[in-house]
């Protein structure tokens, strides 16, 4: 109830940003970093609270971005019928992804590997086949309206983000305070003792997949109508995928908040980086990198594990927990 | 008294290694049994075998009546059976309350009342102090503990308990015998695997005893002990009638000193 009440206070406090300011720098800020918390968030479900670390979110991101894209154009649908049946869709990939992976039984490296080459699968088809407009990519068209999930600024955005934000977190919160949240957290920390005392490992890890789909879904969705445009790089490319796994590892696996605070600070440390050195492109990735060396060496339980720890513990390199996935 | 679980003639081969051959055996419900048996004879792979983490080549597991032949261990604890381990599984990144309410939701659905009766628990074995500690941060003696909670938060019919003692000092294994028994007392059907002989004579009302995968005996724990066959498997071939030559000998000298 706690954390439902202080998600309803973050929701009002980043709601009424666009009332205080009309700077584009800032709004677009806000925007962006409010994408990248859900890309993190939607990760976290099955990477931090599930342990099954994915490699290939990015498979999630570009069928919900295909799908929001392609029912606009070619079923004629409304956007907003069109995002939830992105998010439907990107959840039934889950679904099937889920299903092959962890009927076989794979875990670990298996799992995260087997994901990447989803991706890779994905993404090798969108460029081919003619409905997603191959190796071009799909234009929608612009029509700013409300109804048409285009909005003159970027206020109309950030409202829609937030309100996509908020339901991740209520999906965590909820996760933090259920029987199925207790089941995954289980499975995360040993599979066999869980099974033991009556959970189904398959099913638990299967609707953590559909749920994270489905989520990384919404942010595919969002990101078509941003852009209005799309093509198999961007949507199933890894640079989707790492900065999804990024934000929520240094944020903190399994928290509430640390996938948001590990998509902010990094979207910031992106932001400078660009700014410091524009003529290299891709930085951002190489300081992503290092940052992820650094947390996980330092930090195993990221930015929202910093107050349970001293300082002097912090020095040694505290060491993640028995069982707990660095 | 009819039997709770019952197996007929279950085997498993790994390999050219036959883990377990051929065993039958019924628990009874209400009972305390042990398996016994040198190390390595195939007991852990048994327990296996009967909650389902290993599907049998061979026999039939049958549990209150139903065949759970083959059957995936989260639905046998859904019917009542529920393991231990004998290398403790903790959730280790969770607290002992959280722990044990997984267990405990197998049948409260709700997070409130699944932490609420982890309390209770909790109580019963003797972890009430630590509820709020990490898995992690626990001894052996309260790891074991808690291995025993979780699964008695499932409400089990019948708890297969591996080697709950194993790695406990002489005053831990002390205090842990009245849990095991206060358990069997309030209705529960045990069975466990065990080496601290002291236990099993103290506890059990029936032991079996397990060689290279065979059994080789069943009585009480007296009527084991004094088996010839038992003696030698834990000791070696020609032990027992080496034993009852000393103890004729030691016999014959007492009577000689009057």
């Amino acid at each position: 109830m706690k954390d439902f009440r202080r998600i309803a206070l973050f929701a009002l406090l980043i709601g009424a940003v666009p009332f205080f300011t009309q700077s584009g720098v800032v709004l677009n800020f806000v925007m962006t970093a409010l994408y990248a918390c859900l890309l993190s968030q939607a990760w976290n479900v099955l990477g931090g609270f599930g342990g099954q670390f994915s490699f290939g979110h990015a498979l999630f991101f570009g069928t919900g971005a295909y799908v929001q894209a392609i029912a606009q154009m070619q079923w004629g649908l409304s956007p907003w019928v069109a995002l939830p049946l992105a998010m439907a869709f990107a959840a039934g990939v889950g679904a099937f992804v889920g299903a092959a992976s962890f009927r076989y039984g794979l875990k670990g490296s298996y799992f995260a590997l087997v994901t990447l080459a989803f991706a890779e699968v994905f993404r090798i088809v969108a460029t081919s086949v003619p409905f997603t407009g191959a190796g071009v990519g799909l234009m929608l068209p612009l029509q700013e309206s409300a109804a048409n999930m285009q909005f003159a600024n970027r206020s109309g955005f950030i409202w829609l983000m937030l309100g996509l934000v908020t339901l991740a977190l209520c999906v965590t919160a909820w996760l933090k305070a259920s029987r199925f949240g207790a089941y995954l957290q289980a499975v995360r920390d040993n599979e066999d003792a869980a099974r033991a005392i009556g959970v189904n490992p398959f099913k638990v890890k299967l609707v953590a997949t559909i749920l994270s789909g489905g989520l990384m879904g919404a942010g595919g969705a969002f990101y078509v109508q941003v852009f209005q445009y799309i093509d198999p790089g961007i949507a199933f490319g890894s640079h989707t995928s790492v900065e999804a796994l990024v934000g929520a590892i240094v944020g903190g696996l399994g928290t509430l908040w640390g996938p948001l605070l590990g998509a902010v600070s990094l979207h910031i440390l992106a932001d400078l980086t660009r700014n410091l050195f524009g003529q290299l492109p891709g930085i951002n990735m190489v300081i992503y990198g290092v940052v992820l060396i650094g947390i996980v060496m330092f930090l195993p339980r990221g930015i929202a594990g910093l107050g349970t720890i001293t300082p002097l513990q912090w020095l040694r390199g505290n060491k993640p927990v028995d069982g707990e996935k660095p | 008294m009819s039997a709770l679980l019952h197996i007929d003639g279950v085997g498993k081969s790994f390999g050219g290694l036959k883990a377990v051959q051929n065993v039958s055996l019924s628990v009874t419900e209400g009972r305390l049994s042990a398996l016994i048996g040198p190390n390595g004879a195939g007991k852990t792979t048994l327990f296996a075998l009967m909650s389902g983490f290993i599907v049998p080549d061979t026999g039939r597991v049958r549990f209150a009546g139903q065949d759970i032949t083959g059957q995936a261990p989260h639905l046998n604890a859904r019917m009542g059976l529920t393991r231990t381990f004998q290398i403790v599984q903790p959730f280790a990144a969770q607290t002992v309350r959280e722990n044990i309410a997984v267990g405990a939701h197998l049948h409260l659905p709700a997070r409130a009342q699944a932490l609420e009766f982890a309390e209770s628990v909790a109580q019963r074995v003797g972890l009430t102090p630590q509820l709020d500690k990490l898995a992690s941060d626990l001894t052996v003696a309260g790891r074991k503990r808690l291995e025993l909670a979780r699964a008695l938060a499932t409400r089990p019919r019948l708890l297969l308990l591996d080697e709950v003692l194993a790695g406990l000092n002489p005053q831990e294994i002390a205090e842990m015998i009245p849990v095991v028994q206060s358990i069997a007392q309030s209705g529960v059907t045990v069975l466990m695997i065990e080496h601290v002989m002291q236990a099993v004579m103290s506890l059990a009302q029936e032991v079996w005893v397990l060689a290279q995968g065979q059994l080789i005996a069943h009585g009480t724990p007296a009527e084991v002990t004094n088996n010839k066959a038992v003696v030698e498997a834990y000791l070696g071939h020609g032990t027992a009638e080496r034993l009852q030559k000393n103890v004729a000998k030691a016999l014959a000298a007492q009577e000689a000193q009057p």
